[in-house]
């Protein structure tokens, strides 16, 4: 571990780099997964092509994929925005099919009360079906939030800088030490951002917390006066 | 006053749910639908929220064609109490009651203070303001649901078979108050039940419905006692059975009511 002493500051940046590498697509995935994900929910004769082909794009490999996006969005190759945009391709082809899922997985009453009570569409989506989808979207977002904080290292080969380097760099220059680092930070880092998403959820969605065994058949309170008009 | 005009509804795969249907629900009145299972009382009821538009006829609220409001703003106007109760599942007892408002304008704040009065209004402790509805029994749920359709204080209430999922003892109880939320507010209600008891005990003014949304008869309860219009209506409320034949017999000085099979039932009021 000398040569971790050695490094603290390197290692320090790389890992806030990777973080700002990891986060953006996590979040972008998860916005636009959410809308392709209802439209597929909504559209029963699109749902299946849609599906399918978002989730083929997770089988684009990644170093065609890292040449390809600058020729279509204009980044520069070796950039944050280049590899910000790759993950968040896979980021929505794994998402888009919990999303789809997670709006299905709302009960069609609780749909006919919201609009029954007077919800427009519009507020029905944002204040019923989004936050009841969000359990099922929350599992699904936990698996795209590491697999992104790993598929960042990958940049490091194509020399975009993340944890990664102290895997290219380590190798080249026999390190075993600064391997390690790279590897263990890459899951602490991963273990980090899922454990934020679970507490996001938690915070989030109040009724899905666990709660304590109290009893939930307390009995009915009738005010004395009702009471009286009662028996 | 909801006024249904000669109004029919077909669903898309050819059902005719309800045929030719004319009623008129007097304001500050409350009417029950009764009829089996599948006889249209869900469909009418609503064709008022527009919840199901007719495929002919009009229905009017004070002599206004609902076609001609929007649908929104239609069922933020009217208390709708849905068959099997239709809590908002991620939301407080508190929020759910304080939803319509909320969705009208009115701040969050003053929502929720209204609905902690209006859980008091029907008998909920207001310790369940803070639960979710998964923590509470069907009857407090039921109870939770008419608090929601008043929220807003309609003039109009729907009720579809609130008191459907409950246990007969808690449903008694439920009938007793719902008649003394009716004396105190007076609202336009149209009841939907299959049980012809509960229409008797809740309703001003009782019509039964065959299939498709016949009225067999429209009247007050005690008059379809003394007068079922027809077969039907003998049979449907049980003209002949034992608990509606009663008679009066006398118990060692004491006029004593006796159902068909000899049963007491009470004690002629004197
Ligand atoms: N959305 C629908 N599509 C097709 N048929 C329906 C639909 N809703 C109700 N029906 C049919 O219309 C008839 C009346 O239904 P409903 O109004 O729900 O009756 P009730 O509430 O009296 O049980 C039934 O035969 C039912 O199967
Ligand atoms: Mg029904």
């Amino acid at each position: 571990m000398n040569w971790l002493s050695q490094n603290t500051d390197l290692v320090f940046d790389l890992t806030l780099t990777h973080l700002r590498l990891s986060i953006p697509p996590i979040l972008l995935s998860l916005v636009l997964a959410i809308a392709i994900g209802y439209l597929a929910h909504r559209q029963r004769f699109a749902r299946g092509p849609v599906l399918t082909l978002t989730g083929l794009l997770y089988a684009v490999p990644s170093l065609p994929l890292f040449i390809m996006i600058p020729v279509v969005f204009g980044t520069p190759l070796r950039s944050g925005s280049t590899m910000i945009i790759a993950l968040t391709i896979y980021g929505v082809a794994l998402l888009v099919r919990s999303a789809a899922d997670a709006f299905g997985s709302v009960d069609r009453s609780v749909h006919e009360t919201a609009n029954a009570v007077g919800f427009s569409p519009w507020a029905r989506f944002w204040r019923v079906e989004l936050p009841l989808a969000g359990p099922v979207l929350l599992a699904g977002l936990r698996v795209v939030a590491v697999s992104t904080v790993s598929l960042v290292t990958v940049g490091a080969v194509i020399g975009i800088q993340s944890l990664g380097t102290l895997f290219t760099d380590g190798f080249q220059r026999g390190i075993q030490a600064e391997i390690f680092t790279g590897v263990i930070l890459t899951i602490l880092v991963g273990y980090l951002l899922d454990t934020a998403c679970v507490w996001t959820g938690r915070l989030l969605m109040p009724w899905t917390r666990p709660r304590p065994r109290t009893n939930s058949r307390a009995p009915l309170h009738v005010p004395a006066d009702v009471a009286g008009g009662a028996r | 006053m909801i006024e249904f005009r000669d109004v029919s509804k077909r669903y898309p795969d050819g059902t005719v749910a309800v045929e030719s249907f004319s009623f008129v629900v007097p304001s500050h009145e409350t009417v029950v639908f009764v009829g089996s299972s599948g006889s249209g009382k869900t469909t009418l009821l609503r064709m008022v929220n527009r919840m199901v538009d007719p495929t002919s006829g009009t229905v009017l609220i004070d002599d206004q064609d609902v076609q001609q409001v929007d649908k929104v703003q239609l069922r933020r106007s009217i208390g709708y109490v849905l068959q099997g109760v239709g809590l908002l599942p991620h939301r407080t007892i508190l929020d759910n009651v304080a939803t319509v408002p909320m969705l009208r304008g009115v701040s969050r704040a003053h929502a929720r203070k209204d609905a902690l009065g209006l859980l008091d209004r029907v008998g909920l402790d207001r310790a369940l303001a803070t639960r979710y509805p998964s923590q509470l029994s069907g009857g407090q749920q039921q109870r939770v649901g008419v608090a929601r359709a008043l929220a807003a204080d309609p003039n109009i209430l729907l009720m579809d078979e609130p008191f459907g999922a409950v246990d007969p003892i808690v449903r008694a109880e439920l009938q007793v108050e719902l008649r003394r939320l009716q004396s105190e507010l007076g609202k336009t209600t149209v009841f939907v039940t299959h049980d012809v008891d509960e229409a008797f005990k809740i309703g001003d003014r009782v019509v039964i419905l065959s299939a498709g949304g016949r009225i067999e008869q429209a009247d007050t309860p005690e008059r379809i006692v003394a007068h079922p219009a027809n077969d039907f209506v003998a049979d449907f409320i049980g003209a002949r059975s034992a608990r509606r034949t009663l008679r009066v017999q006398d118990v060692d000085g004491r006029e004593v009511v006796v159902d068909g099979d000899g049963r007491p039932v009470g004690m002629l009021a004197t």
